[in-house]
């Protein structure tokens, strides 16, 4: 780990899976000078059930968080949602850390880490979810930070609902719907040039009453919201209240 | 035709498969020749601009770069020709202007080649790429029909005003308005044919090289057609005679069309090889693909039909107008005149039919061939207008077309075309069958129950292959003859080397057209191999499109097997002391008839190559070369029917079952065929519900890669009811029609029309493809208002 945090600075750049870089750096929009590989590093493709909490390591590929007994045990919303990502060519090289880290406003994992309330861990200091994910391909990370891990809390209750991009099976809309206690969060993803947001509204109404009903009648405003060849703002704020729906209906 | 276990008729497995299942094919990125060098071209981003001095002195500079040439080194050179001359209504021919290999002057769309530069690697040339700098004062540009049509619209072309490049007719004005006004009813409708980009699984790529020695230059190069690219390049853009210049189309990746035409980096590279005196090698990536592989369809057409009281068809009158794109590629002209116009008879009576079709140019990648080339465009409008009419007149949309359906051939259209034979109630029948078309309504209740809202839609069509003769096409202005040549070579231990100038790139015709040879040679079928591809082994060929291979080139290679065995009787007469009349041939024996006296077809064989004991006059040798120039179309025609079910929520279309019920013709291989269907039908339900090339107005590629240009995968598609009823082509041998592109013909309208049959009860009675979830959504949301 020394080693490459060492190698970083400069023209280098961390690669994990290479499913976000390489296309980046296919259409000439990153040039890196080196690239250092995480894949030598020990440690960093485990999954661990810490009682309340079950964290995955950095290097975990989506196939194998999807396939973790612990996450489809303990937090199978997470499970069902790795198992969503891209196809499986992408779900067999991508991994977490490379995707909290790339922060693309289309990623799943951004929703699940705030509606969870995740803590991203890293190899000098711990940021929680809500402090991480700071707008399109934005983050707190330094230029030679790596993140070692994503510890997640376990939920009561979660289930992710996602309308794919039928060409890039990337996020049009994604809703994360967790309950811990009496909280309840809302997460959306691919619906905002900046990345994932909470849905207070939707949140309350849960609050008071965990139904889908409870937020089949709230929009999101299609004002902030992406416009693209799949879906314009108007029907990208519809598919936000369809998918939180959706996810209240899936968590039982 | 014996029928054996590898004989016409077999499912026998491809003798590709072995070569394409594990990684030994053998395209033309995976040839490398000594002392290459690798050519990265450099594309124009702006849509229209005049481009002044190209600066390449930076890149020449750079490491490992050997040239860089732009518009003005090949001043010079012929510009890219374009093979199908269209006269519009008032006699006067199409605007032709020039297509220079690289730029001159103007640049007219994003992915324009503008200069190549050579170097020993393709990253030190794609890097010096970055360093020319190209003058250019950019100009509004028009990436739509709309646009191309609106007054005062910037023009893609000084010599082509309004951008029109022609204004086409077919078919009987005076009798089509006639009976208008003898009708009952008249139904209307507006259709878009959506803009495809062909997206085959190989990129393009070529390497050329010139050999100072023997002054030959060979290219090779992903190409459905040879041949015709050798034509092309050679004569019209290089000035290079047949025997200088060698064109080899090794395996190639699918086509479906976009290799049909000859390319700009073909010539370009050509060249280059010539200037340098060094093998030059190009391979196009995914991104440039999108922005230079022809693109297909792009219609905006207005059609309306005249019925009687009974629901009878009396007239159609279709106006289309068309995007040509850019620069008039090889076949552009023609797919969406006589490949689309003589359509519109459909498999119906309709006694007058008027088609006019207005084509322009705009600033987007210019337009040719795709799957089905003009079929499909003519299809979808015709059987989306059938449906309508239904719906509007409240017939039964069966009946309707059942009503109307030619039931005597030949049967003359009233838009050129001849059907030879067809039974159209017969695909119908089968596929209503099949689909369990009468058990729609419980499965409608089934899904209403779930709160989906189902439909299903049908389509029945004909569509036309092989197209022919020579001189009726030449007559309306090609400027290739669409024959195909065949030769048969049986060696002198009865093995058989087959050469065909038809192309294969997917479609299996080392196995279909070995079973043809084996079946009627008597051959074993491992004894015969297909020979394709190479311009300096093969005769003639005009190549590969249309679904022209094995009604045209199946019929070449046809006719010279009975040419070889006509000789070979000869020589078997000789050796059994027989006279020639007496001599049967079959199973691969030659027999004295009546009696068991009889040489195997491998003895005559050797007796050829080894004339000891020979008839007197007779050449030596058992090898035959036949061309073939049909006397007509070949005419398939099916029903296709599908069933989808739509969520009222977010609009997503689920296609939940896909019926074909086709009439191909004779099946020399029927697991070829089927998969040549599913082939196709993919393609058609991809423009039905997923494909989509969208331009942004200043000309700027808006789906320019897989993130979002969606291209149909297996998990979108149901498993298919693949159904035949076959009559046989009449004027060909073989009795065989054509089925690489029924698929993408006869479907779309049939998923379309299913989409809007489900949508109906919430009061939608339209929808354009493809039928993408926001579009369904929005349109409910418009028709519940
Ligand atoms: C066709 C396709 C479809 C896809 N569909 C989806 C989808 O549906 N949903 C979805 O969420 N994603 C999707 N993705 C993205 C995919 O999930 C990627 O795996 C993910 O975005 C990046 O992970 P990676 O391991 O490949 O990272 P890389 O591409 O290797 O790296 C991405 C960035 O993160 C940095 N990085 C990597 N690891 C670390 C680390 N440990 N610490 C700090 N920085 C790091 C890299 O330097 C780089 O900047 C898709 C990708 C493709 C190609």
């Amino acid at each position: 780990m020394d080693e490459a945090v060492a190698a970083l600075g400069g023209g280098a750049k961390l690669i994990a899976g290479g499913q976000s870089l390489l296309p980046v750096m296919k259409l000439n929009l990153a040039a890196p000078t080196d690239l250092v590989s995480l894949a030598g590093v020990p440690g960093l493709a485990d999954i661990a059930d810490g009682g309340d909490s079950v964290t995955v390591g950095a290097m975990c590929t989506h196939t194998q968080v999807a396939g973790s007994g612990i996450v489809q045990a303990r937090i199978p919303a997470l499970a069902a949602m790795a198992d969503g990502i891209g196809d499986a060519q992408v779900r067999n090289a991508g991994t977490i850390g490379g995707s909290v880290a790339h922060n693309d406003p289309a990623a799943d994992y951004p929703a699940a880490c705030v509606a969870l309330g995740a803590t991203i861990v890293t190899d000098r200091r711990e940021i929680h979810a809500d402090h991480f994910f700071q707008g399109m391909f934005m983050t707190p990370l330094e230029d030679d930070e790596v993140i070692t891990a994503v510890r997640f809390p376990v939920p009561e209750r979660a289930a992710y609902a996602k309308f794919a991009n039928p060409a890039s099976k990337y996020a049009v809309a994604g809703v994360m719907v967790a309950k811990r206690g009496t909280g309840v969060r809302v997460a959306v993803t691919g619906a905002s040039g900046d990345g994932v947001f909470r849905v207070t509204e939707m949140e309350e109404a849960l609050e008071d009453s965990f139904s889908a009903e409870a937020v089949a009648g709230i929009g999101v405003s299609s004002h902030e919201l992406l416009s693209d060849t799949a879906a314009n703002a108007e029907y990208r704020a519809h598919l936000v209240t369809v998918m939180a729906k959706r996810a209240v209906e899936a968590c039982g | 035709m014996s029928g054996n276990g590898t004989g016409i008729g077999a499912s026998v497995k491809r003798k590709e498969d072995t070569r394409f299942l594990t990684g030994r094919g053998r395209y033309t990125d995976d040839i490398n020749l000594p002392g290459q060098l690798y050519g990265y071209i450099l594309r124009s981003g702006m849509a229209h601009a005049k481009i002044g001095t190209v600066h390449t002195d930076a890149a020449k500079a750079a490491p490992g770069v050997h040239a860089v040439f732009a518009g003005k080194d090949m001043e010079g050179v012929g510009g890219i020709p374009t093979g199908w001359l269209i006269h519009s209504k008032d006699g006067s021919p199409m605007v032709e202007p020039p297509h220079p290999a690289l730029a001159l002057g103007k640049v007219r769309y994003v992915g324009d080649c503008v200069a190549i530069v050579v170097a020993e690697t393709a990253d030190q040339a794609r890097a010096a790429a970055n360093l020319i700098d190209v003058e250019r004062e950019e100009l509004p540009a028009v990436a739509s029909i709309k646009a191309a049509e609106a007054d005062g619209a910037p023009q893609v072309f000084d010599e082509a005003p309004g951008n029109v490049c022609y204004d086409w007719e077919v078919g009987d004005k005076a009798a089509t308005d006639a009976a208008f006004e003898a009708a009952d009813h008249v139904v209307s409708i507006d259709v878009v044919n959506n803009r495809l980009i062909p997206n085959a699984i190989e990129p393009r790529a070529a390497i050329a090289n010139y050999d100072p020695a023997t002054g030959e230059y060979t290219l090779y190069t992903t190409s459905q057609n040879p041949h015709l690219t050798r034509l092309l390049l050679g004569a019209f853009v290089l000035g290079l005679p047949e025997h200088k210049l060698r064109i080899v189309a090794p395996d190639v990746g699918g086509g479906f069309g976009s290799k049909i035409p000859h390319y700009a980096e073909e010539a370009i590279l050509t060249w280059t090889a010539g200037q340098l005196g060094r093998p030059v090698k190009w391979t196009c990536d995914r991104i440039d693909a999108f922005k230079s592989d022809t693109h297909g369809r792009d219609h905006i057409s207005t059609a309306r039909l005249a019925l009687d009281a009974d629901g009878k068809f009396l007239g159609l009158h279709v106006s289309t107008k068309c995007n040509l794109g850019a620069y008039l590629s090889t076949f552009a002209t023609c797919v969406p005149t006589y490949l689309y116009g003589i359509l519109f008879a459909g498999p119906y009576t309709t006694p007058a039919v008027y088609c006019e079709v207005k084509s322009f140019f705009t600033n987007t990648v210019p337009v040719d061939a795709l799957r089905g080339a003009g079929r499909p465009e003519a299809t979808y409008l015709l059987e989306r207008l059938v449906d309508k009419a239904a719906s509007e007149l409240g017939m039964d949309r069966v009946e309707i077309r059942r009503q109307n359906f030619i039931r005597e051939f030949p049967y003359q259209t009233p838009v050129a075309l001849q059907y030879d034979q067809g039974d159209y109630d017969a695909t119908l029948d089968l596929a209503l069958e099949a689909s369990d078309w009468d058990g729609f309504e419980a499965r409608r209740a089934e899904s209403a129950a779930r709160g989906k809202l189902r439909g299903i839609g049908i389509s029945t069509f004909i569509e036309a292959c092989g197209i022919a003769p020579s001189a009726v096409v030449g007559s309306l202005g090609a400027r290739a003859g669409l024959y195909e040549s065949g030769s048969v070579r049986v060696h002198p231990t009865g093995s058989v080397s087959v050469f065909t100038g038809t192309h294969s790139h997917g479609q299996g015709h080392e196995t279909t057209f070995a079973q043809i040879v084996s079946d009627m040679l008597g051959v074993d079928f491992d004894a015969v191999d297909v020979v394709h591809g190479d311009s300096a082994k093969i005769p003639f060929g005009m190549g590969t499109y249309g679904s022209r291979s094995l009604a045209v080139g199946g019929t070449a290679i046809y006719l010279a097997v009975e040419k070889v065995i006509e000789k070979g009787k000869k020589i078997a007469a000789h050796l059994l002391e027989a006279s020639v009349e007496d001599i049967e041939f079959e199973n691969g024996s030659f027999t004295v008839a009546g009696t068991d006296r009889s040489k195997s077809l491998g003895e005559v064989a050797l007796t050829a190559y080894v004339p000891h004991n020979y008839p007197e006059g007779l050449e030596p040798g058992l090898e035959e070369t036949a061309f073939y120039d049909p006397l007509n179309f070949t005419f398939p025609a099916g029903t296709h029917v599908a069933e989808v079910e739509v969520d009222p929520e977010t609009g997503e279309v689920d296609l939940v079952a896909v019926t074909g019920s086709d009439d191909v013709g004779r099946i020399i291989n029927p697991m070829i065929v089927a998969g040549q269907l599913h082939g196709g039908l993919a393609h058609g339900i991809g423009q039905a519900l997923m494909e989509e090339c969208v331009y942004q107005d200043d000309g700027q590629l808006e789906t320019g890669s897989y993130m979002n240009y969606t291209m149909p995968r297996a998990a979108d598609l149901p498993s298919f009811s693949i159904n035949h009823n076959t009559t046989l082509c009449t004027h060909n041998p073989l009795g065989a029609k054509g089925v690489g592109e029924v698929g993408s013909i006869g479907v779309p309208p049939a998923v379309i029309n299913a989409v809007i049959d489900a949508l109906r009860p919430l009061g939608v009675h339209d929808m354009s493809m493809p039928a993408t979830s926001q579009r369904v959504w929005q349109a409910i949301q418009q028709a519940q208002g």
